[in-house]
């Protein structure tokens, strides 16, 4: 089995063993397949074809479909953790997503990049131009990421949907990641916010 | 219990498989309340089973499908419905399974249905045929299934009315199966559907020729009702798009418009084609049981309504497939299925194949549709002897 990202290892030490888990956009099911270690019932949904073939051909169980339109039909608190790997930046409303995702699991894990990651300001700063970095690599027209944030604006959004952090981890430019304290993301301007490339976080209702 | 090779009708290609037949002596009780005794049930079988019988596959055809999988056609002389599908190496590989295909019951191509002898009276069924159903059509694959030694099946594949049978199967014996492909299909036929084929039931049944029902009897055959069913059936086959491209506005052998009802459109001429070569292979009768069957099918009728009710505790692995441009059973409809299944927590996966081809696709050459087939197959197969 190859190394999983690091986002999706961090994501993977959060969900216990034996749970029952979603993973909304699990591209070619690397991740509920590395859960199967961990004897997880994994359910995926995933937008491209290919990648849902590439799922069904390692056996995983995996819905095509469109986070923006088809979280509405799964029934509420049916998983233990629902997750949703770097892909909130790119739905169409990542209000509702999230509003959704912690109704139907108990817990949510979400990946995300930092658009406040120190590079990206510096390259706005002085090139002018939109940003493009390691994991932002797309021309502004050509982007999937239409709805980026920084980690300070998605802990708000946290709020805004009446969760709770339970866990939170800084990923870092090496590939490392770094357990954060989500009380040093409320300053947008220094901290995590500024030095993480992307964050994880592992939330619940209130 | 007798088995025989058996075929009712006169074969036209000399070389052609015309398969088994088995006949049950225990009757068969059926949805309506009557029950059929004997019955047969005709089919081939392709591969060979394992040791341990548990590398059986079940295909169930389509409407005017047959159990010709993968042999050509003895009356039209055609390979095999799902030839792209089925043989040595194919998605559904007969080196590596036993592949079983039967005629459902109330066709025409060898299994008890209305173009066959009724005991009771030595004639043709005709319209004394009762009136079958889906769950009748899996109940007598189940008992050849068991005729065949075969307690669990690894998988039942199939598409449009066979994904039904699939549906019913994962339903009606859920210890039964452990893997289900339905393929361009649905849990319930829609308002639109049924419309369709009562368009086609009335056209059969204005046919003089029809006579009530007793054709056989008065050696006559309602084809031009046959094949206006036909016709309005195969439009809903095929996707806009694929007609448009096919065909367009072109004229058919001439240059100009003829003013006359003749077919000026290639469109016509196609679907007049479409037509008559079918009568050729079909029994009207059959036409109307089989629709009806189609019809009265909603899994989720004897729970309430609750799709997902009806798969509670199934243990099976569902692969549900759909075409895009397909609006007979629209991906709506197969998703549909998908999430009464994830309600429930059973296995699912669900592929939305893009393709413009209509309903259809599911029998031409679909190269994602093969790869999900195959990989699918690969999985819940890895663990056989």
């Amino acid at each position: 089995m190859s190394e999983l990202r690091p986002d999706l290892a961090a994501i993977a030490a959060m969900i216990r063993p034996d749970a029952r888990v979603l993973d909304v956009g699990c591209g070619d099911g690397a991740l509920l397949e590395h859960l199967k270690t961990k004897n997880v019932d994994g359910r995926g949904i995933e937008i491209s074809q290919a990648n849902v073939n590439a799922c069904v051909a390692r056996g995983l169980a995996v819905v095509q479909g469109d986070a923006d339109t088809d979280l509405v039909d799964y029934p509420a608190q049916v998983f233990d953790a629902v997750i949703l790997s770097q892909t909130i930046q790119a739905t169409e409303k990542p209000r509702a997503v999230l509003d959704h995702l912690l109704r139907i699991g108990r817990r949510v894990a979400i990946s995300l990049p930092n658009f406040g990651y120190w590079k990206v300001r510096l390259s706005l700063l002085t090139g002018g131009r939109m940003p493009r970095t390691n994991t932002l690599d797309y021309s502004w027209w050509a982007t999937p990421n239409i709805h980026l944030c920084t980690l300070a604006d998605f802990v708000d959004l946290t709020r805004e949907c009446g969760a709770t952090i339970v866990e939170a981890h800084a990923l870092n430019d090496n590939g490392t990641t770094a357990k954060m304290n989500p009380a040093s993301l409320t300053h947008g301007y220094l901290g995590p916010n500024l030095f993480a490339q992307g964050g994880v976080f592992l939330l619940k209702k209130s | 219990m007798t088995e025989a090779p058996r075929f009712l009708r006169p074969v036209t290609t000399p070389s052609a498989d015309v398969g088994m037949a088995v006949t049950f002596e225990a009757p068969l009780p059926l949805d309506c309340g009557r029950e059929l005794a004997p019955f047969t049930v005709a089919y081939i079988t392709y591969g060979t089973l394992n040791a341990d019988k548990s590398n059986a596959i079940l295909i169930c055809h389509a409407l005017t499908g047959d159990q010709f999988v993968a042999s050509d056609h003895p009356l039209t002389g055609k390979p095999g419905w799902w030839i792209t599908m089925v043989g040595p190496g194919k998605p559904i590989d007969t080196d590596r399974f036993f592949v079983i295909c039967s005629n459902v019951i109330g066709s025409c191509m060898g299994s008890t249905g209305p173009a066959e002898i009724d005991p009771s009276d030595g004639n043709p069924w005709g319209l004394n045929f009762p009136v079958v159903t889906i769950p009748d059509m899996v109940r007598a694959q189940k008992r050849l299934v068991e005729h065949l030694g075969i307690d669990k099946l690894l998988a039942v594949l199939g598409g449009s009315m066979g994904g039904m049978q699939e549906l019913q199967w994962a339903a009606s014996y859920p210890d039964c199966v452990r893997a289900v492909v339905p393929i361009a299909c649905a849990a319930r036929h829609s308002a639109q559907n049924i419309a369709f084929h009562e368009v086609g039931r009335q056209a059969i049944m204005a046919d003089p020729d029809w006579q009530g029902g007793e054709y056989l009897l008065h050696n006559t055959k309602p084809s031009k009702g046959l094949a206006v069913a036909r016709m309005a059936a195969h439009i809903t086959y095929v996707s806009e798009l694929a007609l448009q491209r096919k065909f367009g506005r072109a004229l058919q052998n001439r240059d100009a418009k003829s003013f006359q009802f003749t077919p000026d459109f290639q469109i016509e001429s196609y679907l007049h084609h479409q037509g008559a070569s079918f009568v050729d292979r079909f029994d009207a009768n059959s036409y109307l049981y089989i629709t009806r069957a189609m019809d009265y099918f909603d899994l989720a009728e004897e729970h309430g309504g609750q799709l997902a009710d009806v798969f509670r505790l199934n243990s099976a692995s569902f692969c549900i497939v759909a075409f895009t441009s397909d609006w007979l059973f629209p991906p709506v409809e197969n998703k549909r299925i998908a999430h009464a299944l994830n309600a429930v927590a059973a296995q699912v996966s669900f592929v939305e194949i893009k393709s413009d081809k209509g309903h259809d696709a599911f029998l031409l050459d679909e190269p994602e549709m093969f790869a999900t087939v195959r990989g699918f197959l690969n999985h819940a197969a890895q663990d056989l002897s």
